[in-house]
């Protein structure tokens, strides 16, 4: 993937920003510029407002993979998730920060940024959200997810999968 | 719009053909469906050949003039087109083959299909494959086609309780049905045990849960019905010929155990049919991996959403069944050549009406259904064929 194609799409990848209509208020991620669910969508053209999503949300379904995506080589196995976040929208992401065979339908998580794949050893290295675990009393809605400064949450990297 | 009937069909082997190239395996299966239409090349009007990732593959793009040229049709002019739609690549260019027939705007054509994955090493191919996918919201993410398939799979358990086992009992079911068929890249027995341990790729799917990467070549030649008594004494009709689109990325879809695409498309072609699944003897559909066999008979008719695993399960599928699935051992055992699988599909289902289909005949079949998914059904095709009366 060029360095273009990759860095046009970081502020949805690296700050989930969304678009939500303001005709019947559905959130799409990535945004659209057109509303699927407006039965005339026609008029809602022009009519989406970009939004940032919290990052929080729970796992709809997932798989451990064994056989990697290409550059993901070297962290299988690791977690496929998709994660319905609070604000409607559903994202297809990994889950990190905890044993695989912990992970069950309906886990709470939030976003976190991470490194997401290296393209070879001087290849370009591509950033965006993973997703983890959402646990004690602090760590209810409300908490702030994808908000966190990138510095920190890039740092606080722990567990057994790590990336 | 006129009717339409199959005339003519053939194919290769799918496999490992190290020894046979792209343009060979094209043009084998292309006169093959024109020998057994008894047409003559100067009778043709087009080409439609369904392929999936021709450029990526073998660095080859505009295919469809190849073909035709090395067909030696080059100097007939014909119109030539390639047609790609993911894992429906195949059953998408009949699909315009029957509207050109049907439309009047060609009498006679010929559709393909045609995909050369050994050109490339396993791990190239599966990079390829995963081109069906979304790269920028599902790859970049670390998504791939099985582990797409993994996650349907582990919310079909979820809401309905199916079972690991139960999907496995369609690699099984496959693999019985490819050993009956010469054409078959896998002709070998395997039992639920063998499946159930194998290898994990993206669990709850292991390797003998997903289609192998094969090449191989599908053809079949298209006229109007009204003509058709003048090629073969046993023309099949194309009782129905639907696509439905969805969603790009599972995320996106409105529930994840069950593809609208193909409900769309299935009633659809009921619809124009006027039948219903409890008509159908025979179907081909899309077995990629096991979860999307059990996850397309619940969308296409032949079991209540949720009930496919425990059905299956009984042999209700299997030979001496109401509806007999995968007797070619669909993608899981025949192969899984991207563009040339549709049309495969349609060259089975046809020797099957025909009563030409060997060891693996269903006795009587006279409807029969042939279903194929683009990616995790962003793209659905649903055929039926009849046989003439």
């Amino acid at each position: 993937m060029s360095i273009a194609r990759f860095w046009r799409e970081t502020g949805r990848r690296y700050n989930l920003g969304a678009s939500r209509c303001t005709v019947c208020k559905t959130v799409y991620f990535p945004p659209r510029s057109v509303c699927p669910s407006c039965a005339q969508h026609r008029r809602s053209l022009g009519k989406l407002t970009p939004l940032q999503l919290s990052g929080e949300g729970e796992v709809v379904t997932f798989s451990i993979i064994h056989d990697a995506a290409e550059g993901f080589e070297v962290q299988v196995p690791y977690v496929l998730a998709i994660v319905r976040t609070k604000e409607g929208p559903q994202l297809t992401g990994q889950v990190v920060d905890i044993d695989p065979k912990e992970v069950r339908i309906g886990l709470k998580v939030h976003a976190t940024f991470r490194k997401l794949r290296e393209e070879g050893k001087a290849g370009v290295i591509h950033y965006g959200y993973k997703f983890s675990p959402t646990t004690g009393p602090d760590d209810g809605p409300g908490r702030p997810g994808r908000s966190e400064p990138v510095a920190a949450t890039a740092t606080a990297e722990a567990g057994p999968v790590r990336a | 719009m006129r009717e339409v009937a199959v005339l003519g069909v053939g194919m290769t082997r799918f496999g490992e053909l190290w020894d046979r190239s792209f343009r060979e395996i094209g043009i084998e299966a292309g006169f093959q469906a024109l020998v057994d239409a008894k047409l003559s090349s100067g009778d043709l009007g087009a080409l439609y050949l369904g392929n999936m990732a021709s450029g990526s593959l073998i660095a080859q793009e505009h295919i469809a003039p190849l073909i035709l040229d090395y067909s030696g049709l080059g100097s007939h002019h014909l119109s030539a087109v390639r047609v790609e739609g993911g894992g429906a690549s195949g059953a998408l260019a009949f699909h315009q083959g029957y509207l050109a027939v049907a439309s009047g705007a060609h009498d006679f054509v010929v559709v393909g299909g045609a995909e050369k994955l050994t050109d490339v090493p396993d791990v190239d191919g599966m990079r390829i494959s995963n081109g069906a996918a979304d790269q920028e919201w599902e790859v970049v993410f670390g998504a791939t086609l099985p582990g797409l398939w993994g996650m349907v799979a582990r919310r079909h358990m979820h809401e309905f309780g199916t079972t690991r086992e139960q999907f496995a009992r369609v690699a099984v079911h496959d693999h019985e049905m490819g050993s009956k068929n010469p054409n078959a890249h896998y002709r070998n027995r395997i039992s639920l045990e063998a499946v159930v341990n194998a290898t994990p790729v993206a669990e709850p799917l292991g390797m003998l849960d997903c289609a192998p990467l094969s090449d191989g070549a599908a053809a079949v030649v298209l006229g109007p019905l009204e003509r058709a008594r003048k090629f073969t004494d046993t023309p099949i009709r194309v009782a129905a010929s639907q696509v439905a689109c969805d969603s790009m990325a599972l995320q996106h879809r409105r529930e994840l155990t069950t593809m609208d695409a193909t409900v769309v498309a299935a009633k659809r072609a009921f619809g124009q049919a006027r039948r219903t699944a409890a008509d159908v003897q025979v179907v081909e559909l899309d077995d990629a991996y096991t979860v999307s066999a059990l996850v397309s008979l619940e969308d296409l008719g032949f079991v209540p959403k949720g009930e496919s695993g425990p059905t299956f399960a009984t042999g209700a599928f299997g030979p001496g069944g109401k509806t007999v699935m995968n007797t070619s051992g669909g993608l899981k055992a025949q192969g899984r050549p991207f563009g040339a699988v549709g049309v495969a599909q349609i060259v089975e289902i046809v020797r099957q009406l025909r009563g030409e289909a060997g060891d693996r005949q269903v006795p009587g079949a006279t409807l029969g259904l042939a279903h194929v998914l683009g990616g995790t059904g962003a793209t659905s095709v649903v055929h039926l064929l009849e046989r003439a009366t």
